[in-house]
C-alpha cells in the first residue's frame, strides 16, 4: 500500500517538516530504500525536495514493476523523480549530478526561465557530461503544477522524470483538504532504443490489437478493404502500447495498489501529469465528477467533467469530492485501451472500488484523415472566429477530393454522427489522400510525406479518439478558459502555418516536411514580442501533443483574448488543426517538437528563436 | 510486372480481406454538436462552476475584448526577426562546446541509421522427386529514405549441389512515399557466373502488398525481370496467411541458363506462419511452380518437369 505525499498544507505541516533539503519521505519510501542499497533496485514512488539549492542526481539502475525487470534511469534513486517543490518569487539553484556513463540533462517543463537553463543538449546548452554537475539558476516567476524530466537520448522512457510544483504567492484560488500528485507513466523492459529500432523497421511491432479476420471491429468488408488500399490501419492509435508498456500511476502499476486517502465529504486536489514517453490517457473516476481547476499549471475558470484525455506532457488539476462510496478507482486508460493505469482514492487504507473492464479500442475514422464534412465542430470554430480561414473552404476542398458521397449530403447538417458512417459506407475510390496540391509551397514534398489532410478544420473541440460518443462529459479544449486574464491580448500581427507530416511505414516525423536534422539550423524566428498566430496543421492520422519550450500560448479556442487559457501543449487531432496565439517575450532559442518521444527523435522538432529587445537582426 | 498474376492475388486479398465484416459502424468523430453557438458576450459573470453542456463555450466573460478574426494569410516574419542559424547558446557556454554538441543532437532527431535482417523464407521443400531447400534473406542499413541493401536467394535439393544462388548489393532511395529505387549488382554464386546489373523498385502496393521487381543486366547483355509481391494476411494477432507470387522474364532465349524469351517461370505459394514473437515465426506452406513457354521446352529438353508442387515448413524471422 502506498500512500504518497499530500501537498496540502495540513498534510505539510503534519508530513514533512519545513525547509529541509529532503523533507522527510512517506513510510513505504523509507522501507524501500534500504533494500536498494542492496539490490540497486530503482524505488518507485518519490520524495520531495525544496529549499533555495537543491541537489539532484542522476543514475541508472534496475527498475521492478509487477515482477518485470528493466533497466531504469532514476533522479535521486526514484522513479519518477523527487517531487522539486518550488515557491513563486523565490530564487532557486538546482545542481544536477550525473552519474551515467552518457550524456544527460533535466527540461523544466512549462517554466518560464533564461533560455540557457532549459535543458536541452544542442539546442539551449551543451548537455551535462558523465559525472559531471551542472547548476541551474533562475527566478521563479510562476505558480503551478509542472514537471521536468530529461532532454537527452531516450532516458524519459527510462524512468528519469519527476512533478514540479509551484505554490503561489497570493494563495490558492481553490481551497481544499487534500492535494495529491497523479504522475502518469510508462514502464517497459525494453530498451528505448530497441523501441525506436523496432518503430522504425517493423511496421506495427507493438500493436497487438490491429485488424485480423477474427477481430470484433465493427468495420464492413469494404473500409477494411479501403484502409488497405490505402495502405494505413485504423488501428494506428498508439505506436507503443500494453502489453510491452505497463502503465503507472506514480511509479507503480496497475496491481501494485497505488492509493491516495480521503475523509468523505473533504475536497481533493489531484494534479494529474502526463509523464508517458507516448502515451495519451484517458481518466475517470466512475461515480465522482472531476472539477478541472487548472491545465498545463494555469488557472482555468473551474469546468466539471466526467473524463478527460490528457496528452503526452500535458498536466491537469482537479477537484473532487469523495462521499458516499469507502473508495473510488482513478481509471486511467492508454487512448488505444491496450491498458491502464490505476491508482485508488481510499477512504482507508485497503479500501478498494471494483475496476472497470478496459473498454472497446477505438478506430480511426475518414475524419481522422481530414475529410470532414456536416457541422463539425471545426466549422463552427471558424465562423466563430469569423471565419478565420475554413469556413466555407471545406466543402469545395472536398469537392475537389473526389469523394463519392457528394457536397449536398455535407451541407445538410444531419448531424456529426451521420456523416462518418456516410462516408465509411461509401467507396473511397479515386479519393487522393496525398494531394499536394492542397499544401503550401513552403512544405518540402517528398518521400517522407505519405498524407496530405483533404479539408482540416479546427478540432480544439474535439475531446480526443475514442470519447467523441461517450454518453458522459468530457473535456475539450474549447471548455478551458483562464482564470486571471492574459497579458496581452493585442490581435496578431501574422499568421504561422506549420505542417504536421509523416510517413507511417518509414516511421519519419516532420514539421512542414522536413525532419530536425534537415532544418536544425533553420529557426522558426520571432521578433521581440512579436505577437503571432499559428496555425498547425495535422496532415497525419495521428494525435500529436505539441510542446514550445519556454513560453506559454494562448489557445484560440472562441474564448475572447483575455481568457483564452494558456497551455505549452496542445494536441493536434489527426487530419485537424489547431491554432495558438504567441507574444513571443521570451528570448533566446527554444525547442519545440511533438511530445510523443519517438515522433520528437523520428524528427518532428524544430528550434524558435526569439529575438532579444537589444539583439540586432 | 505480371498483371495477371498480381490481380488474381489482388482479388484473392480482397476476398479474404472482406470475410470477417460486420455491418456496423463504431467508429465516428461523434462529439459534434448541432448548431453553431454564437460566444456569449453579455454573460453573467462565471459562476464558481461554470455549466458543462457540450463543451462549445463556458461563457466567456467579456472583459471587453472582442474576438477578432485575426490574420488570415501567412506572412513571412518581419525583418527583426533576424535570419541566420540558431546559435544564442554559444554566447553562453561557447561556440566550441555547443558545435559539437549541436551536430551530436541533431543527427539523433530524423535521418538515423538502423540496422534490419530478415530471413523472408527459411525452408525445407518437400516434393515428387527430390526434396530441395530454400533461402531468401534481406539485410538493410541505413535512414529511413537512403539504405544500403544486401539480398541473397539460393535453393537446391538435398545431397546435391546448389541449384541457384545468388547475392545483390544495393543502393535503395526513396523516390515516394511506399517506395524504393534500388540500384547495384547481382552475382551469381551457382550454375554459370555471371554478374548483373540491377535497377529495382521494392516497396508497398496499395492493398498492402509488399512488392520487389527487378531488372537485370547481366555482363553477356542479357535482359531479364524478376517480380514478387506477398501480402500478410492477419487470422488472429499471431496466426498469419501469407499468400506470394514470383514471376520470372526473359527478353531473349538464354540457352545456357535454360531461359526462353517471354515469361520464364512463376511460382504461387501460400504460408501459414505463427509468431511466436514477431521475430520469429515458424511456417508450414504449400507451393506451385510453373517453366513457361520457352523454357518449358528447354526444361522438357533437358528431361525436367516443368511444374512442381512442393509443401514448405520453415522460419521467418528478423531482427
Amino acid at each position: 500500500m502506498s500512500e504518497p505525499i499530500n501537498l496540502s498544507r495540513r498534510g505539510l505541516i503534519r508530513g514533512l517538516g519545513t525547509g529541509a533539503a529532503l523533507a522527510a519521505a512517506p513510510a513505504w519510501a523509507r522501507g524501500a530504500n534500504l533494500s536498494e542499497q542492496a539490490t540497486g533496485l530503482i524505488r518507485a514512488g518519490f520524495d520531495e525536495v525544496r529549499g533555495p539549492v537543491i541537489d539532484l542526481s542522476v543514475g541508472a539502475g534496475m527498475r521492478m514493476v509487477q515482477g518485470r525487470r528493466g533497466r531504469g534511469v532514476a533522479v535521486n534513486g526514484s522513479v519518477p523523480g523527487p517531487l522539486v517543490r518550488l515557491r513563486e518569487g523565490q530564487n532557486i539553484r538546482l545542481n544536477v549530478t550525473n552519474h551515467l556513463d552518457e550524456d544527460t540533462s533535466i527540461h523544466w517543463h512549462g517554466l518560464l526561465l533564461p533560455f540557457q537553463f532549459d535543458g536541452v543538449p544542442g539546442v539551449s546548452f551543451p548537455g551535462i557530461k558523465p559525472h559531471q554537475t551542472f547548476t541551474y539558476e533562475f527566478p521563479v516567476r510562476q505558480s503551478g503544477t509542472y514537471w521536468y524530466h530529461s532532454h537527452s537520448g531516450l532516458q524519459e522512457q527510462s524512468g528519469h522524470y519527476g512533478p514540479l510544483i509551484i505554490d503561489p504567492v497570493a494563495g490558492e484560488p481553490v481551497r481544499t483538504d487534500r492535494d495529491y500528485i497523479l504522475l502518469l507513466s510508462e514502464f517497459t523492459p525494453l530498451h528505448p532504443k530497441f523501441i525506436m529500432q523496432r518503430l522504425r523497421t517493423g511496421e506495427h511491432y507493438f500493436n497487438r490489437q490491429l485488424p485480423s479476420w477474427t477481430d470484433k471491429y465493427p468495420m464492413i468488408g469494404e473500409e477494411r478493404r479501403m484502409w488497405a488500399q490505402m495502405r494505413m490501419s485504423p488501428t494506428d492509435i498508439a505506436d507503443v502500447s500494453a502489453p510491452t508498456y505497463t502503465y503507472l500511476a506514480n511509479g507503480r502499476g496497475p496491481k501494485e495498489g497505488m492509493e491516495y486517502l480521503f475523509t468523505p465529504g473533504e475536497k481533493v486536489r489531484l494534479r494529474l501529469i502526463n509523464g508517458g514517453a507516448m502515451t495519451y490517457f484517458n481518466v475517470r473516476i466512475p461515480g465522482l465528477a472531476m472539477t478541472v481547476i487548472a491545465a498545463d499549471g494555469q488557472n482555468v475558470r473551474p469546468v466539471e467533467v466526467d473524463e478527460l484525455q490528457i496528452a503526452v506532457g500535458e498536466t491537469y488539476d482537479v477537484v473532487v469530492e469523495p462521499r458516499g462510496e469507502e473508495a473510488y478507482a482513478i481509471v486511467c486508460e492508454s487512448m488505444d485501451r491496450s491498458g491502464m493505469a490505476l491508482a485508488m482514492l481510499a477512504s482507508r487504507p485497503g479500501a478498494r472500488a471494483p475496476v472497470p473492464a478496459l473498454r472497446e479500442p477505438p478506430l480511426l475514422t475518414m475524419a481522422d484523415m481530414g475529410m470532414n464534412h456536416g457541422p463539425s465542430d471545426g466549422c463552427q470554430a471558424g465562423t466563430d472566429h469569423g471565419g478565420m480561414d475554413h469556413g466555407g473552404m471545406d466543402h469545395s476542398a472536398m469537392g475537389h477530393a473526389g469523394m463519392d458521397h457528394g457536397a449536398g449530403k455535407a451541407g445538410t447538417g444531419d448531424g456529426g454522427q451521420a456523416a462518418p458512417k456516410g462516408a465509411s459506407g461509401h467507396s473511397m475510390k479515386g479519393m487522393p489522400m496525398r494531394d499536394i496540391s492542397l499544401l503550401p509551397p513552403d512544405v518540402a514534398i517528398g518521400p517522407g510525406l505519405d498524407m496530405v489532410s483533404m479539408a482540416p478544420v479546427d478540432k480544439l473541440g474535439d475531446p480526443g479518439l475514442g470519447l467523441r460518443d461517450v454518453k458522459h462529459r468530457v473535456l475539450n479544449y474549447r471548455m478551458l478558459s483562464a482564470l486571471e486574464p492574459n497579458a496581452d491580448t493585442r490581435e496578431p500581427s501574422r499568421l504561422l502555418e506549420i505542417h504536421l507530416t509523416g510517413n507511417m511505414e518509414r516511421y519519419m516525423w516532420s514539421f512542414d516536411g522536413r525532419m530536425f536534422d534537415a532544418v536544425s539550423d533553420v529557426p522558426i524566428r520571432f521578433a521581440w514580442k512579436e505577437r503571432v498566430r499559428v496555425k498547425l496543421v495535422n496532415n497525419t492520422m495521428m494525435a500529436h501533443p505539441i510542446h514550445l519550450h519556454g513560453m506559454f500560448f494562448e489557445l484560440v479556442n472562441g474564448q475572447p483574448p483575455a481568457h483564452q487559457p494558456r497551455k505549452n501543449i496542445v494536441t493536434v487531432q489527426p487530419g485537424a488543426s489547431a491554432t495558438f496565439d504567441l507574444t513571443a517575450n521570451e528570448p533566446g532559442d527554444w525547442a519545440f517538437h511533438c511530445h510523443l518521444l519517438y515522433h520528437m527523435h523520428g524528427g518532428m522538432m524544430q528550434i524558435v528563436t526569439v529575438m532579444g529587445p537589444g539583439d540586432k537582426p | 510486372m505480371s498483371r495477371p498474376a498480381l490481380a488474381a492475388l489482388a482479388l484473392i486479398g480482397s476476398a479474404l480481406a472482406s470475410a470477417p465484416g460486420l455491418a456496423q459502424d463504431h467508429s465516428g468523430p461523434g462529439h459534434d454538436h448541432g448548431a453553431k453557438v454564437p460566444p456569449r458576450e453579455a454573460a453573467p459573470p462565471a459562476p464558481a462552476q461554470p455549466q458543462v453542456d457540450d463543451g462549445e463555450d463556458t461563457a466567456p466573460q467579456s472583459g471587453g475584448n472582442e474576438i477578432s478574426p485575426g490574420p488570415t494569410m501567412e506572412t513571412p516574419p518581419p525583418p527583426e526577426a533576424g535570419s541566420g542559424p540558431p546559435r544564442a547558446a554559444d554566447a553562453i557556454w561557447g561556440a566550441d562546446v555547443m558545435a559539437a554538441e549541436r551536430h551530436r543532437e541533431h543527427a539523433a532527431h530524423g535521418d538515423f541509421p538502423v540496422l534490419w535482417v530478415q530471413a523472408d523464407r527459411l525452408e525445407a521443400q518437400v516434393r515428387d522427386g527430390a526434396d530441395g531447400y530454400l533461402w531468401d534473406l534481406q539485410v538493410y542499413y541505413g535512414g529511413p529514405t537512403s539504405r544500403f541493401w544486401f539480398k541473397s536467394e539460393g535453393e537446391g535439393a538435398f545431397g546435391e549441389k546448389i541449384e541457384q544462388a545468388e547475392v545483390q548489393v544495393l543502393w535503395s532511395g526513396a523516390v515516394a512515399p511506399y517506395w524504393d529505387l534500388q540500384l547495384g549488382l547481382r552475382q551469381d554464386i551457382a550454375g554459370p557466373d555471371t554478374t548483373h546489373a540491377v535497377i529495382g523498385v521494392q516497396g508497398l502496393a496499395p492493398y498492402m502488398f509488399e512488392v520487389d521487381a527487378a531488372l537485370f543486366i547481366s555482363h553477356r547483355g542479357d535482359v531479364t525481370a524478376r517480380v514478387e509481391a506477398e501480402i500478410d494476411q492477419r487470422i488472429t494477432q499471431r496466426l498469419i496467411l501469407q499468400p506470394r507470387v514470383e514471376a520470372g522474364f526473359s527478353l531473349q532465349d538464354i540457352p545456357q541458363l535454360g531461359i526462353g524469351a517471354g515469361l520464364d517461370k512463376v511460382e504461387l505459394g501460400l504460408r501459414l506462419r505463427y509468431e511466436i514473437t514477431r521475430e520469429f515465426a515458424p511456417y508450414i506452406g504449400v507451393e506451385q511452380s510453373w517453366r513457361v513457354g520457352g523454357s518449358a521446352d528447354y526444361a522438357r529438353a533437358a528431361g525436367e518437369k516443368t511444374r512442381a508442387t512442393s509443401f514448405v515448413a520453415g522460419l521467418r524471422f528478423w531482427f
